[in-house]
């Protein structure tokens, strides 16, 4: 047991210049999300309200047990992706605890664009699914859609990775024990109708919820066949004509109650085969995070700082602490759960590669899960590091990663570029979740050196036709590019595209990575087999 | 047959407080005791206090206390060598102490004739006139036919008072204000008499308006010795049952307290009285005082006198009954002091006083002293049965003076905690606090004049008491969860912690509770780990409300605002109650509200609670309009009507008069009024 030590001056005025520009970056955070979290605007909202409707969350609020955490997903989701609002995606997902059991809701937002599937809606409810298949999580809908988003069909419909893939997913859940629970409180439309179908069980609102296949309008045009929506697939024909869903809602708030002892029928107890621990806060003030990190990524900072106050009693057991130090590995606890940690203090080196390999191998061999916390510019380079074999021990490092069957959970604190990105377990890695803090940036690598490589390119262009370039035009050339990767580097555009499962408040960290820890060891921890290590 | 020593075995043929209460002093007194118990009775404090038990049939009176013959045959066999009857049942039956004599048993208590002259208050009051003991005008005779009641009713004039011959305690009076009520009162006050008293002879006399209720406690013993010991003033009632009661009646000149204690023991000698007995008088704001009736048995409120004579009444009823002399002569006894005493009541007080039933879950009694003391059958947890009168205690506070008394009462009142039943705790503490009570300005209509402003709103302190109680609600959440927790596989989960986490936002608790007024009330609390905030509405606008404490059992230690204050909690299941200085008040916690499918004008023909059909006022068929009488219930002595929701037809009863039926039964059916129509 070695407890970490903090070498901070709170009261610099360094420090606290640092920590007000990260508290700046986390009031913008709040500030858009408030906004997303009104949903589809005040006239929606009315519309909504008026049938009776509880607002989506309200509902999830009603559907978790009293003073459950809720972990929620990819809140930032098509955040300014496309010409209009699409607040959440339309669809709010995310961890919380119903009936003692910790499950994954997937609520649409009815009030946003009817609860249609946009691209990213569709992205985010695969991801959600996803999670909760990694993770064993009984699935939670509450249904409330009109289906697949009509004038975007092509991005929506087709692909693998398109609508179809949400009942897939559902079978396939439902094929390896994961429970499949639908509550049906609005519209359930054409494809829609399948998750409510496909559902283990299925609870549908009096008057409120329908589910078929066409609506009227379309068995109009058909068949010429005129139909109300009720008499076609309201819930009294599903529960007593059809058979479609199981148990009949007097309500919102009767069909979450429904559906909270749907929950404690599953028969479901979580095992863990891991050592816990009592919890012990961390020795240190987590809100010291935005002082040590501050917003400007050329600014280091010891990420020991970082760890101290995010593990059990800023408790870690540092391994290797000596060799290859840029890359700091050790085991601590977190909220009492056993945790191997990866983290950068500076560049990778070669040294520093096969140690991660080796140290993911340990965790993997123990079914320890992994928590990587990223601020990397990339592995080093220069003739003496490609000489001595820094690809094949980076590639170690990466097979390590890719290969490592424990849970991994990934935040990025700071820069996350080129290879580094690869090697700390980025999203092609399948971190069980992965987060961003709202100073960190994500990129092929830094703005500056890829403006300054493509600025190289055309200069070297310009010099073979034996034109000059003065240093007024290259700045200007430059300017877009840098701005260009600024702006899809940025948290929000990358958290709308959902290349993470969200941006954290860094205060948040250890709770959030507690919480995730928790609910990934609802799965067993499979044994890992790696492929081979270029020696 | 004994004479001059005390019996060594004494069966006491009660139960609740008062056996409690007897065999308290039977047993300082070295006498063993025997206990009686019914079905509802089985696991009941007097039942654990005496030295030994004996089962005696189902719940009903009738079926247990009221079995005077089998009590008789138990004492014999229990070797019980006297019968102590209590108050109510068997106490003032002459039949019943007529057998105990022909048994050989000593009934603790006047002699059968006694009991006889002073049963019927026809009789009575014959009496009375003879030993010149004033009388209010009135009838008491043996012609009971309507036309005579009449005609008596006319004489009398109005207001008057009629009520049944053989009864007490307030069943089968009606105060008659016009004549054109005479016959109705009449017909009721029967049938509650011949209900309740299995006679149904009634007498009438003039209504006093603004009287007060005093009585004087007497005693007798065989040697011809009578004396009285102080009065008491029982004005504070309600529907003729007392509610509040003090020794001495306050104001009284001491001339006054002498002609009245001199008319008391006249009465008590005119009749031969052994024992302790109570002569009840009007008295008039002219200090005129007219005989009432007199009581042949330990009165409810015998404390009141304990507590300023310094004497144990039940030691006295037990040496006299064992042929002892009284052990102090008129000039011997000082009053010393001042007592009152409340009644406590398992009662609705906001819902028409309606008794409740059920268990008690939570009590905490004030502690007891020289200053205070709580005669009590019921302990925490113990069930109140609506087969007998729900009283859970009687509080009695003494001090040098009424004021310092009235001071101990509200104090011991507040600190009196009791959930799980509704009760009148707030309402005698209300009565307490009246200006006009402290100033002893009172007459027997005193809870009628001052009623809405005694039984108030009970929510002085509403939005305090939210406060505690969201922030009650999130401190049990989080006992619960880590009580949960530490049993699982997962005991340290954040997930378990009800930590209220939102990603990028502060960490919040949703509370929906229903409050004593039935009005939902819905919270958030935002929680910033060592404190939590409250918005709630105000007058101007919304006032925020910082919240912390911690939860040691059954007390909450809070503090809001920078007020630190300890209040005890009782909960139980999603119910609790919150005890302020205010009052207590009853939450209850809701996590959705759920619409089961069913009509609310269902529940209107539904049984208010458990008690006996007494007759169906329509038959099967009838048509009925809404608010019409359908069907008559008792319950508790009283009676309730069950009336038409909307206008419909009676398609059929579902019990028939005399049947038992429990609380929440479906009565009968009404077909509404339209559908029937249709049909």
């Amino acid at each position: 047991m070695t407890q970490l030590s903090s070498r901070i001056n709170a009261r610099s005025d360094e420090f606290k210049a640092k920590s007000d520009d990260m508290a700046a970056l986390v009031a913008d955070l709040k500030t858009k999300l408030a906004k997303i979290e009104l949903g589809g605007g005040p006239v929606a909202l009315e519309r909504h309200l008026a049938r009776g409707k509880l607002l989506p969350r309200q509902r999830v609020e009603k559907l978790l047990d009293a003073g459950s955490p809720f972990l929620e997903l990819s809140q930032f989701a098509a955040f300014d992706v496309y010409d209009e609002e699409v607040p959440a995606a339309g669809i709010i997902a995310g961890i919380g605890r119903v009936s003692g059991v910790e499950c994954m809701i997937i609520a649409n937002d009815a009030t946003v664009k009817g609860g249609t599937y946009y691209p990213i809606t569709v992205k985010k409810h695969l991801r959600a699914q996803e999670i909760a298949s990694r993770c064993h999580l009984p699935c939670i809908y509450l249904v409330d859609s009109g289906g697949a988003n009509l004038p975007r069909q092509d991005e929506v419909f087709p692909d693998r990775d398109h609508f179809g893939r949400i009942f897939y997913n559902q079978a396939q859940m439902s094929a390896k024990g994961i429970p499949q629970i639908a509550v049906v409180m609005g519209l359930c439309t054409a494809g829609g109708a399948y998750v409510p179908a496909m559902a283990d069980e299925s609870i549908i609102v009096k008057e409120q919820g329908t589910i078929f296949l066409a609506g009227p309008p379309l068995v109009k045009a058909a068949t010429g066949e005129e139909v109300s929506a009720e008499e076609l697939g309201g819930a009294d024909v599903h529960t007593k004509i059809s058979g479609v869903a199981d148990h009949l809602a007097q309500n919102d708030e009767h069909a979450l109650e429904l559906a909270r002892r749907a929950v404690l029928r599953l028969n479901h107890q979580k095992q863990i085969n891991s050592l816990l621990s009592p919890v012990k806060p961390p020795k240190f003030d987590i809100n010291e995070l935005y002082g040590i990190v501050g917003t400007d990524l050329k600014k280091p900072f010891d990420v020991k700082e970082v760890i101290a106050r995010i593990v059990d009693d800023s408790d870690f057991d540092e391994f290797k602490a000596n060799y290859g130090a840029t890359l700091v590995c050790g085991f601590a606890r977190i909220h009492g759960y056993p945790v191997g940690i990866v983290a950068n203090n500076g560049i990778l080196f070669s040294e520093s590669a096969q140690k991660g390999a080796h140290f993911i191998e340990l965790c993997c061999q123990r079914k320890i899960p992994l928590l990587f916390l990223q601020n990397i510019t990339g592995f080093m380079v220069g003739k003496k590091y490609e000489h001595e074999g820094i690809a094949k021990h980076g590639a170690k490092m990466v097979t390590a990663v890719s290969c490592a069957n424990v849970p991994k959970f990934t935040v990025i604190i700071g820069g996350s570029y080129g290879a580094g990105n690869y090697g700390m377990c980025g999203r092609a890695f399948e971190p069980t979740m992965m987060w961003m803090w709202p100073n960190a940036r994500i990129s092929v690598m830094g703005g500056e050196q890829a403006a300054g490589v493509l600025a190289t390119v055309r200069r070297d262009g310009l010099a073979r036709k034996g034109e000059a370039w003065s240093i007024e035009d290259e700045k200007a050339f430059k300017a877009p590019i840098i701005a260009q990767y600024d702006k899809e580097g940025h948290p929000y555009h990358a958290s709308a595209r959902l290349w993470d499962d969200g941006i954290i408040d860094p205060a948040q960290t250890r709770d959030v990575v507690g919480l995730a820890l928790s609910a990934a060891l609802n799965a067993p921890i499979e044994d890992t087999r790696f492929g081979v290590f270029r020696m | 047959m004994l004479t001059n020593s005390m019996f060594t075995k004494l069966l006491i043929a009660n139960r609740g407080e008062i056996a409690c209460r007897i065999i308290k002093t039977a047993q300082a007194m070295g006498v063993r005791t025997v206990a009686l118990y019914s079905d509802a009775d089985k696991n009941a404090r007097h039942v654990a206090m005496a030295d030994e038990s004996f089962y005696l049939g189902g719940s009903a009176p009738a079926d247990s206390y009221l079995k005077g013959d089998l009590i008789i045959e138990i004492a014999k066999k229990a070797q019980a060598q006297a019968i102590h009857p209590g108050y109510g049942f068997l106490s003032e039956n002459a039949d019943f102490a007529r057998k105990c004599e022909a048994a050989g048993i000593v009934f603790v208590g006047p002699g059968s004739d006694a009991i006889d002259a002073m049963g019927s208050k026809s009789a009575a009051k014959a009496i009375m006139t003879a030993a010149q003991v004033p009388l209010v005008p009135g009838y008491h005779g043996d012609d009971q036919t309507d036309a005579t009641l009449k005609a008596e009713a006319l004489k009398i004039g109005f207001p008057m008072l009629i009520k049944a011959a053989y009864g007490g305690g307030g069943k089968g009076m009606r105060i008659v204000e016009h004549e054109g009520e005479i016959m109705d009162a009449i017909n009721s006050a029967r049938r509650e008499a011949a209900s309740s008293f299995g006679n149904d002879k009634l007498l009438m006399e003039r209504y006093l308006r603004q009287p007060r209720h005093v009585e004087v406690q007497v005693f007798a013993d065989t040697f011809g010795n009578a004396i009285y010991l102080s009065d008491r003033d029982c004005s504070i009632q309600r529907r003729h049952q007392k509610v509040v009661e003090e020794a001495p009646a306050p104001g009284l000149s001491d001339e006054l307290r002498a002609q009245m204690g001199e008319a008391a023991v006249a009465a008590a000698k005119a009749i031969d009285y052994v024992g302790a007995g109570t002569v009840e008088f009007l008295l008039d704001t002219d200090n005129s005082f007219y005989f009432m009736e007199m009581n042949t048995r330990l009165q409810v409120e015998h404390p009141v006198t304990e507590m300023v004579t310094g004497q144990d009444l039940v030691k006295w009823q037990l040496m006299v009954a064992s042929g002892q002399p009284l052990p102090l002569k008129q000039d011997e006894v000082r009053i010393h002091g001042h007592a009152f005493e409340v009644r406590i009541y398992a009662e609705d007080p906001q819902n028409e006083f309606l008794p409740a039933s059920g268990k008690l879950n939570f009590l905490r009694e004030p502690e007891q002293s020289k200053y205070v003391r709580i005669d009590s059958g019921i302990r925490e947890n113990d069930v109140i049965s609506n087969f007998y009168d729900p009283m859970i205690a009687k509080l009695i506070v003494w001090d040098e003076s009424r004021p310092r008394a009235l001071q101990r009462l509200v104090h011991a009142l507040e600190s009196y905690q009791i959930s799980g039943l509704k009760h009148n705790i707030e309402f005698l503490a209300n009565i307490a606090e009246h200006p006009a009570f402290a100033k002893a300005d009172f007459s027997t209509d005193f809870i009628n004049r001052y009623g809405d402003a005694l039984i108030g709103s009970a929510s002085s302190e509403t939005d305090t008491a939210i406060a505690f109680a969201a922030l009650y609600q999130v401190l049990a959440r989080k006992e619960a969860a880590k009580a949960q927790a530490i049993n699982s596989a997962d005991p340290y989960s954040p997930w378990g912690q009800v930590s209220g986490f939102r990603l990028n936002s502060v960490s919040q608790h949703t509370i929906a509770l229903l409050d004593d007024a039935h009005e939902l009330q819905q919270l958030v609390l935002l929680d910033f780990g060592d404190h939590y905030l409250l918005s709630q509405p105000a007058a101007d606008g919304q006032v925020s409300k910082s919240l912390s404490g911690e939860l040691k059992q059954d007390l909450l230690l809070a503090e809001i605002n920078g007020h630190k204050s300890k209040v005890p909690v009782s909960a139980q299941g999603d119910d609790f109650t919150l005890f302020l200085p205010s009052g207590s008040y009853h939450f209850r916690a809701v996590k959705t509200q759920v619409v089961e499918a069913e009509s609310s004008n269902e529940d209107k023909l539904k049984a208010p609670m458990n008690g006996t059909v007494v007759t169906h006022l329509v038959e099967v068929g009838a048509e009925v309009k809404a608010g019409q009488g359908l069907l008559v219930m008792e319950a508790m002595k009283m009676e309730y009507t069950i009336e038409a929701p909307f206008d419909g037809i009676v398609t059929e009863f579902y019990f028939k008069a005399g049947e038992l039926v429990s609380d929440g039964a479906v009565l009968l059916h009404v077909e509404p009024k339209a559908q029937s129509e249709e049909a």
